[in-house]
């Protein structure tokens, strides 16, 4: 693929949340990562490790009080940190668009989804509410909802889980976004369901060329949708690889830590897990060494800052390959061939 | 002794001991105490404490800390129709319409307003919360029929109530007391019947059961504790309101008829008369009621956060 | 007791059927209708395995579960445990009967009263059935109890809302094992946790019924734990058993046409195995439980849906091969690829709008769904 220019390029993001009373927390720390057209890009953790406030930030959508933004988010050469409300709203539903875990609560209960997705619609569109009411119809059928029409004048509540979350990508599609976040879309919804949502956003991407970002903690979600994966953990990239480089040989412990704690559909019974230790508790600040390390088999003291007397930071590792990690998992050389990797910086 | 670098790698050893080990530091922190915490890092919290405090103690030292008798007339000369002399040299708030020093009744005023308030709070806490306790607790048919009288309560104006059981109970400070009662149970029971349905249906009241524990237990040892929350947190709030209501009633004259005992609401009733000539006798009265209510509204609204799961850690 | 042959499954369940009434009513509730949450199954477990339960939310499986330990009442059926059936016990006996059967629920927090610290949890149970022997035996009882789930004495004095998601969930295992049950009937144990901690609990799990000779009723949506821990599977939808085999029959071949519709849609952390899967997509959602389709239940979005016999005649859990149990006409058929799928747009046409249930009926049928299976919650 030609490589082409980005949607959106984030520059050493980082959020600090200073509650009243309480010591500031630091939930995203020096996040850069980038997409292009027609690119789906993943950004993995668990809960906590800041991915979903790494999108609210992206979107702008996190509050003004008590939230420290800082560093660069460009969205088509635009710098979004720091720009005025106006400048933000125009782009947001019209050129970037997000779509959340709980499709619930993310429409208005009392108004139909018919008048929902118009509203976006004429906006940010210049259209008569009948165009609008036509094109909203079409959307809702674009998106797989039957008998669209009918639908537009139900509540949120009268739709199924899948079916709201449907509308919500329908939404958020109004105005051909170039850039799409999907923080968690699947997470409340069954398997069954989720496979049909999937295969709708991989359709969109191929279809319109638009940036996927893709928030989730399922690997296997990531496994099938994503180009390039960013793995998070305690608010920082920890891994950056080709979605094939990194399921084959994963280099942070964490990574490979998860892979191999999660049953597989495929793998056998019996065989057991191999949990990480702890829980995302047992992190420990990064300016006193890799955070991971009290749960990681391959840590060594060098770990941490005090002894090595610098930070555990991001290294390029290999193409297309970054890595924050100090003893990485080694593999032989004879299981290298890493695959052809698909979009590349 | 070691080596230096034995040191450093004991030091993430440790650290991987600790991962996944129960939280370090004094632990056992109940909700009840970690609601505590809360509570007193809350300047608002503290501000409404400080009020309530500081009118308990003035109630309860009234008699030390009135500077005069509160029922002696004793300027009743300089008073002549169209005048009464204002503040002055041991009169700090000046005197009423009969001469009696103004300041002295306020303060014996907050003993007769407080003890209604108090009284009448815990009596409708109390009632309220046996109602609850048994619309929540047992459910079913006896829910409906307490459920449905304590609609047929709530559905009769206060005021109207405290007539009637004034005119039930002949006028005297109990009636007033149990008046105000009367119109507070309602809200407890519902408030408490609601709590505890729905922690009944709460998902450690299921494993109680699934564990074999016996239903008494269950609703007491389990469900109740958990219920009591909003409950405090209205029993906070509705002192204010029966403060508020018990001057109202006084103003109204079903408030005790003993003239003996200086209460606000009824120096406020008092002071209508006299609004043009001299209003203090009117702003004193109420400034009290509304700074009294307003500490305990203020302590109950920091309850209402210190208790709210969501500012649980 | 009555002595029963150790060949006999410790739990046999027969037409069990949960009914919950759809009431309407301003004054006097009317019944409406019902949610046929469960609707007649039949399973057995053997002592000392692990029976996987998997089926989509709203399918009944939490209800089985819950009707099993009767903490909501089967409306008709059998539930035999180790001889005695556990649906027609009452009061006292049926408290008595609790200590052999234990859960463990979803939510690890939401099931551990926030006011009881670790210790105060531990030991009700033992006193609530006068076990333990007395203050000492309970508190060594306890520790015991903290080492198996690997907790340490210092979690003794702590409250639940200390503990990471894993820890909690610890505990709740911990509580279910003080009675030294026979059964345990797992809700979604690990669907609550960060992945990470996921197979901490799953290994603990399995460590424990080796331990211990614990027989387990598993039930979840994640059809990759289940495979992993379960010796049996069963597959629920709309409150019927679809499909039941051994684990790796079922995995290496699907039978019904959901099982594999479902199996097709879990995605696999591996890029190269998921490029090379197909998928069965399923049309529309799953119909109101308060009004099935009629015939076979899972007709209105089958992809092998024919046209004789799926619409009206309900088909029976029938044995296919040994140990494989299938509730479809033409299961043999879609084995050996006589019949090919349709796609899901061949499926939503067929069945025009009845795909999905609409206005009215879903929102309450919606609520109850809700309120049977709650929506799994993964933050």
């Amino acid at each position: 693929m030609i490589p082409a220019e980005p949607v959106l390029e984030v520059e050493d993001l980082a959020v600090r949340f200073t509650r009243r009373g309480e010591q500031p927390t630091r939930a995203v720390d020096g996040v850069s990562f980038s997409v292009a057209p027609g690119e789906t890009v993943g950004l993995v953790g668990e809960s906590g490790c800041g991915k979903s406030v790494t999108s609210l930030a992206v979107m702008g959508l996190l509050p003004r009080r008590g939230v420290e933004v800082s560093g660069s988010v460009r969205f088509q050469g635009q710098e979004l940190v720091g720009a005025p409300d106006s400048q933000l709203r125009r782009l947001r539903g019209a050129d970037m668009a997000m779509v959340f875990q709980d499709p619930l609560s993310s429409l208005n209960p009392t108004v139909p989804i018919g008048t929902q997705v118009t509203e976006v619609l004429l906006e940010h569109r210049d259209m008569s509410k009948k165009e609008a009411v036509d094109e909203a119809a079409a959307l809702l059928d674009k998106v797989g909802i039957p008998d669209p029409r009918r639908r537009l004048k139900e509540y949120p509540h009268q739709l199924s889980g899948g079916m709201r979350q449907r509308a919500l990508i329908a939404m958020a599609l109004a105005c051909s976004p170039r850039l799409l976040i999907a923080d968690e879309p699947t997470t409340a919804l069954d398997v069954t369901i989720q496979a049909q949502i999937l295969e709708l956003l991989r359709e969109l991407v191929v279809d319109t060329g638009t940036a996927l970002v893709m928030i989730t903690h399922d690997l296997g979600v990531v496994a099938g949708l994503c180009d390039r994966v960013h793995v998070m953990y305690a608010g920082k990239i920890i891994e950056t690889a080709d979605r094939h480089d990194l399921f084959a040989r994963p280099r942070q412990p964490y990574t490979g830590g998860l892979l191999a704690s999660v049953p597989r559909l495929d793998g056998g019974r019996g065989a057991p897990l191999t949990p990480i230790r702890g829980s995302a508790r047992d992190t420990i600040p990064w300016a006193e060494g890799c955070a991971f390390a009290p749960r990681c088999d391959n840590a060594q003291d060098d770990c941490l800052t005090e002894v090595a007397g610098s930070t555990v930071s991001l290294e390029p590792d290999g193409p297309g390959r970054e890595l924050r990690c100090r003893h990485p998992i080694q593999y032989p050389p004879s299981t290298g061939g890493a695959t052809a990797s698909g979009v590349l910086r | 002794m070691t080596a230096f670098g034995d040191v450093r790698r004991r030091r993430i050893d440790e650290l991987a001991a600790r991962a996944g080990a129960v939280p370090e530091g004094e632990g056992g922190v109940s909700l009840t105490r970690s609601a505590f915490r809360r509570l007193r890092r809350n300047p608002v919290a503290i501000i409404g404490a400080v009020i309530v405090l500081v009118f308990l103690l003035v109630a309860a030292f009234a008699p030390l800390l009135a500077p005069r008798d509160p029922l002696a007339q004793t300027l009743l000369s300089q008073i002549r129709p169209g005048s009464i002399p204002g503040a002055q040299e041991g009169f700090p708030l000046g005197v009423d319409n009969l001469g009696r020093d103004l300041l002295s009744r306020l303060i014996m005023g907050s003993r007769q307003s407080l003890m209604i308030g108090v009284v009448s709070t815990v009596l409708g806490v109390v009632v309220g919360m046996a109602l609850g306790v048994l619309a929540g607790g047992l459910g079913g048919w006896v829910d409906t029929v307490v459920m449905r009288f304590v609609d047929i309560v709530l559905s009769i104006p206060s005021l109207l109530m405290a007539i009637s059981i004034s005119v039930l109970l002949g006028q005297n400070q109990y009636a007033l007391m149990i008046a105000i009662a009367v119109t507070q149970v309602p809200i407890f029971a519902r408030l408490l019947r609601g709590s505890m349905l729905a922690q009944r249906n709460s998902d450690y009241a299921l494993a109680a059961t699934a564990l074999g524990v016996k239903k008494g237990r269950i609703i007491f040892g389990h469900v109740l504790p958990n219920s009591l929350s909003p409950v405090i947190v209205q029993g906070t709030l509705s002192l204010a309101t029966a403060i508020i209501e018990a001057a109202a009633l006084s103003f109204l004259g079903l408030g005790d008829p003993d003239l003996a005992r200086p209460e606000w609401g009824a120096m406020l009733a008092n002071a209508q008369a006299f609004l043009s000539i001299r209003p203090e006798l009117a702003v004193y009265p109420a400034l009290c009621i509304i700074v009294v209510a307003l500490g305990f509204t203020l302590l109950g609204e920091s309850l209402r956060e210190a208790l709210d799961p969501k500012f649980r850690r | 007791m009555t002595a029963v042959p150790a060949s006999e499954p410790l739990l046999r369940v027969q037409g069990l059927e949960v009914h919950f009434p759809i009431k309407r009513g301003l004054v006097f509730d009317r019944t409406v209708g019902h949610v046929r949450a469960v609707d007649g199954v039949d399973l057995a477990i053997d002592r000392g395995t692990t029976y996987g339960l998997v089926g989509e939310s709203g399918c009944g499986k939490s209800t089985l579960g819950r009707a099993v330990l009767r903490l909501v009442e089967p409306t008709a059926g059998q539930v035999v445990f180790d001889g005695t059936d556990v649906a027609a016990l009452k009061g006292e006996q049926l408290r008595t009967m609790r200590r052999r059967m234990q859960m463990v629920f979803q939510d690890p927090l939401g099931s551990l009263d926030p006011r009881q610290n670790v210790e105060s949890l531990l030991a009700e149970p033992l006193k609530a059935h006068g076990l333990g022997g007395g203050t000492a035996g309970i508190a060594a009882r306890i520790r015991e109890l903290l080492d198996a789930v690997g907790l340490p004495t210092a979690a003794l004095r702590r409250y639940p809302h200390e503990f990471s998601g894993g820890q909690r969930q610890r505990i709740g295992i911990a509580r279910a094992l003080t009675l030294e049950p026979d059964l345990l009937i797992a809700d979604e144990p690990v669907s609550a946790l960060d992945v990470s901690v996921q197979a901490q609990v799953v290994n603990l799990l399995e460590e424990l019924q080796e331990r211990l000779g614990l027989t387990y009723l598993v039930i979840a949506h994640d059809l990759a734990v289940v495979r992993h821990i379960s010796d049996v599977v069963g597959v629920m939808y709309l409150g019927s058993l679809v499909e039941q085999a051994s684990a790796d029959d079922l995995y290496e071949e699907p039978l019904h046409p959901y099982t594999r519709a479902l199996m097709s849609a879990v995605p696999v952390p591996d890029p190269v195995v998921e490029a090379g899967r197909e998928r069965i997509l399923l049309a529309g959602d799953l119909p109101s439980p308060a009004n099935p389709p009629s015939g076979c239940r899972f007709h209105t979005r089958c992809p092998w849906r024919q046209e004789t016999r799926c619409d009206d005649e309900v088909p029976v859990l029938r044995e296919l091969a040994p140990g494989r149990l299938v509730s479809c006409h033409w299961a043999e058929e879609i084995r050996d690829g006589v019949l090919r799928p349709k796609s899901p747009e061949e499926v939503a046409a067929t069945q025009g709008v009845s795909v999905a249930p609409t206005g009215v009926e879903t929102i309450e049928s919606d609520a109850l769904v809700q309120g049977i299976d709650a929506p799994i919650e993964r933050t």
